[in-house]
């Protein structure tokens, strides 16, 4: 079992969906995997954001987007969290407004373990990056009664694992 | 003095029936998932010793951390209050409202705002408040108090959170389901997010180092009140601060595990405000401003500048926390992450909830120390005798907290504090103790209990018949309270110790593979001497060469009534009695479990560690030593032959020990098929069931356990107070283990 593989299982185990593909298939993978209208952050991989995905737009338009498409810095195998860094650019509220979110994520981010992720966050606040949220499954409650997914964050998370993002 | 004991039960007897149903599957089943979590994670208890020794060292060095964190904070562009108790915290927090002109508020769940009563303060200064958690939600719509640390809203059923709703928002077609009760809150709540001026958040973790701060939620809510208005408070307790962001590993790891068995939660933000992160105005058309979403690691010590509209606030809580700090007994309190598995363990909080097992804010075993450092010993007061000390929490707790220790202190300053009792000549013949006057009647009774056990043994079976008279246990309920539903003790006429002096070991020194002393707890001294007897053949048959001194009882008696320096007095003497015989190199093999946990767990904070030590070292549980003795080439032969199905309850502290496994392996090397209990608790956790006020909340957890077992033809126990409870649940005699190997 490689850590992608550990991942993926468990993204399956929390009902989380995923697509693999490459840097190049990328804008169509995702003009696929998203529900209209959607908003977006731009991408930290080199490849742009379909044209259905729109990211200039007003908060009435963030509340109202089906889907939101955010870069993920980090996955993390153990667990199946995504990491979402919480930037100028709007991580932060377009992965938690829409009912559906999709992260973009390079394979070689996967770490191992919830240890690997913490000692990687230690680096980015040290850095100066200091805000970010590991995101694992939709937002739940058992408050009413019952188990329930998307209260105030969304009920459907896709992952978009992109292969060989880096030549090195 | 009796009319407070009726008041208590009937107290108990209305949760029981009301809250206690509907909270108690809940929270088992919390218990259960924390069982698997902890299972699949291979570092828990590793992770467990991190967090430990993380949090003893912060709250070592709490001054220094909380104006480390101070300047990093500012340094951010936040501001940091240091509050002194909630009156500060909430003028604070009132007044920035009226200086932003603040309208309405939302606010993420956190217990330490309840500890505050800061919506009440925000209601007197004109500020709407709303809590957006769904289960806080729920209860501050039917103005009620959370009855659980993580889950607000665990007593409250379904239906009945349908009703509430219903009857507040009065929608067009009534709630029902779990999902269109979540959506409607949803939406609602939404609402209030989107054009609150204030978001208030707690904080699970704060980081010295950085100003940063931790959120772990599975709702997402957290992270909304923080983003979306543009000025966010957060007020949190100082215990809460770590040293770095590298701290965290341990708790990341553990907290949402212990919490509610889930590996992680759904949502473990790290935000270092005020975050860079645009701030949204719904009221605007004009699209959202957004920045460098990939600005690069640069040189400045933050690339991720701060969104100038952004204002953070972090209000740092004493209340009483720096006294807890200085105070030796209550200090570990602060290491708390507030998980609530101390709840979920126990299972008198799974039989009435947090409004019974609670005080004023905080519910659960911890909830002691928090209460008595808080909110004063009052409040503790109310509900500190539900913890029986079974210690099933001991386990639970991801930071190894000592809670029932705690529990046993404050008890023991609460019995200090108490007015002298107008009935204490009535059992000055039997209490040889070092409490002080004023001490309740019924404590002092149990807490003597060796004393009574003498009295009762040499003037057995007379004290035996007069115990059961009607006048003698009508008298014995009205003045110290002890249940007369409950059978008493039937104390034997010739003792334990008696009996093998008369007798003699039958093991030559010569013969003998080892030596070792039967410890004589009181029960199996004078109640329950044929589980002594049993235990004396057994070792004899595997060829140990047995004593029987004459020793005094453990201390657990006056310990569980908080009687601590009574509890240091019998160590004292044990120890005494004990030492010569492990400085012939002879083991010491104990009975009953509670006995065991007192030698390996309390005598270390009542004797000299090197003491201490020295006992727990030589001391098996007898089913242990059997076992020992088996594997190192003893044979199953010697022994008799158990039944062929034996049903075996484990008790509760010879659990927290790992003791169960030892039962079972020498009962199947004895040829039997073993079936465990799954409860935590039988209920009965020594003098705690004999006690009129706990007497039906005994029988009602105990349920659970007799449940189990019903159908079964043996069923076989190790501790007392678990034979005792199974005998009066089942009918019959239940017998040690012990008995059933023994030829």
């Amino acid at each position: 079992m490689t850590v992608t593989d550990d991942f993926l299982d468990a993204l399956a185990d929390l009902g989380v969906s995923h697509d693999q593909t490459t840097l190049d298939d990328l804008p169509a993978t995702l003009a696929d995997a998203v529900d209209d209208p959607a908003v977006g952050v731009p991408l930290h991989v080199d490849a742009a954001l379909p044209e259905s995905v729109a990211t200039t737009f007003t908060p009435s338009e963030l509340q109202d987007a089906a889907t939101g498409v955010t870069p993920a810095r980090l996955g993390i195998a153990e667990y199946g969290s995504v990491l979402i860094r919480s930037s100028a650019g709007g991580d932060e509220p377009v992965s938690l407004y829409p009912e559906r979110h999709v992260a973009v994520l390079a394979a070689e981010d996967v770490v191992a373990t919830g240890r690997d992720a913490v000692d990687w966050l230690a680096d980015e606040v040290a850095a100066g990056r200091g805000s970010h949220v590991l995101a694992t499954g939709a937002s739940a409650t058992a408050d009413m009664g019952g188990l329930v997914e998307g209260v105030h964050g969304p009920n459907e998370v896709h992952v978009v694992l992109v292969e060989e993002v880096s030549d090195e | 003095m009796s009319s407070e004991r009726k008041r208590k039960a009937a107290h108990i007897r209305h949760l029981l029936d009301t809250e206690g149903p509907l909270i108690g599957p809940k929270v088992s089943s919390k218990n259960r998932d924390r069982y698997d979590a902890a299972e699949r994670f291979e570092s828990w208890d590793s992770a467990r010793d991190e967090a430990r020794a993380i949090k003893e060292a912060a709250i070592a060095d709490l001054p220094d951390l909380i104006e480390r964190l101070r300047e990093s904070v500012e340094e951010n562009g936040g501001t940091v209050y240091v509050a002194d108790d909630a009156a500060d915290a909430n003028r604070y927090v009132t007044e920035l409202c009226a200086e932003q002109g603040a309208e309405t508020l939302v606010k993420s769940k956190s217990m330490t705002t309840e500890e505050l009563d800061l919506n009440d303060a925000l209601a007197a200064a004109g500020v709407d408040t709303y809590e957006t958690d769904l289960g806080e939600f729920v209860i501050q719509l039917a103005d009620e108090t959370p009855s659980h640390i993580v889950g607000p809203a665990l007593h409250k059923s379904r239906e009945q959170i349908a009703d509430l709703l219903n009857d507040v928002f009065e929608p067009d077609e009534p709630l029902e389901t779990a999902e269109e009760m979540t959506r409607f809150a949803r939406d609602y709540l939404g609402e209030r997010i989107r054009e609150a001026d204030v978001g208030v958040t707690g904080a699970n973790f704060v980081f010295a180092e950085s100003g940063s701060m931790a959120l772990v939620t599975n709702e997402g809510n957290a992270r909304k009140c923080a983003v979306t208005p543009d000025t966010h408070v957060a007020v949190t307790g100082i215990e809460k601060i770590l040293p770095s962001v590298d701290d965290f590993g341990p708790f990341v790891d553990l907290i949402s595990k212990a919490a509610t068995g889930q590996d992680i939660s759904r949502y473990v933000s790290l935000f270092t405000p005020p975050t860079a992160s645009p701030t949204l105005d719904f009221e605007s058309d004009e699209p959202i401003e957004f920045g460098d979403s990939t600005a690069a690691s640069g040189a400045t010590a933050r690339t991720d500048d701060p969104n100038p509209d952004r204002e953070f606030h972090l209000v740092l809580v004493d209340n009483g926390r720096t006294e807890m700090r200085e105070d030796d007994q209550l200090r570990e309190t602060l290491y708390c992450i507030r998980c609530g598995a101390c709840s979920n363990s126990c299972a008198n909080f799974q039989a009435v909830g947090g409004h019974g097992f609670g005080g004023e804010t905080y519910s659960g075993g911890i909830a002691t120390g928090w209460e008595a450092g808080v909110h004063g010993m009052d409040s503790a007061a109310e509900f500190n005798d539900l913890c029986t000390g079974c210690s099933r929490c001991v386990d639970a707790c991801p930071v190894k907290i000592d809670i029932p220790w705690i529990n046993t202190v404050v008890r023991d300053r609460l019995n200090r504090d108490a007015d002298p009792d107008t009935f204490d000549h009535l059992v000055s013949g039997l209490t040889p103790d070092e409490e002080p006057s004023g001490l309740a009647l019924d404590k002092r009774l149990f807490g003597n209990f060796e004393r009574l056990a003498k009295l009762g043994s040499a003037t057995a079976p007379v004290s035996n018949w007069l115990a059961d008279a009607g006048p003698v246990r009508a008298g014995m309920e009205r003045f110290a309270g002890v249940d007369r539903r409950r059978d008493l003790p039937k104390f034997q006429r010739e003792t334990l110790v008696d009996w093998f002096d008369g007798r003699g070991p039958r093991v030559a020194s010569d013969d003998a593979e080892r030596e070792a002393v039967l410890y004589p707890d009181a029960y199996t001294n004078y109640v329950l001497v044929d589980r002594g007897k049993a235990a004396v053949r057994a070792l004899e048959a595997l060829d140990v060469r047995v004593h029987v001194p004459r020793v005094r009882s453990s201390g657990r008696a006056p310990l569980s009534q908080g009687m601590i320096s009574t509890a240091e007095d019998h160590a004292h003497h044990v120890y005494a009695g004990l030492a010569e015989h492990i400085d012939a190199g002879r083991d010491v093999v104990v009975v009953e479990p509670s006995a065991l946990a007192m030698f390996e767990r309390e005598y270390g904070r009542l004797l000299t560690p090197k003491s201490a030590d020295r006992l727990a070292d030589a001391s098996y549980e007898v089913m242990e030593y059997v076992y020992g003795l088996l594997e190192n080439g003893g044979s199953p032969d010697a022994l008799g032959s158990p039944p062929e199905a034996v049903a075996y309850h484990s008790h509760c502290q010879g659990r927290t020990l790992d003791l169960e496994p030892y039962t079972v392996a020498v009962l199947e090397a004895c040829g039997a098929t073993v079936r465990t209990s799954d409860v935590e608790c039988c209920g009965m956790a020594g003098s705690f069931g004999y006690k009129e006020t706990y007497y039906e909340l005994s029988m009602d957890v105990g349920e659970e356990l007799a449940d189990q077992f019903a159908d079964e033809p043996v069923v076989a126990a190790s501790g007392t107070s678990c034979q005792e409870q199974l005998d009066a649940m089942l009918g019959g005699e239940v017998p040690h283990a012990v008995e059933l190997i023994a030829p």
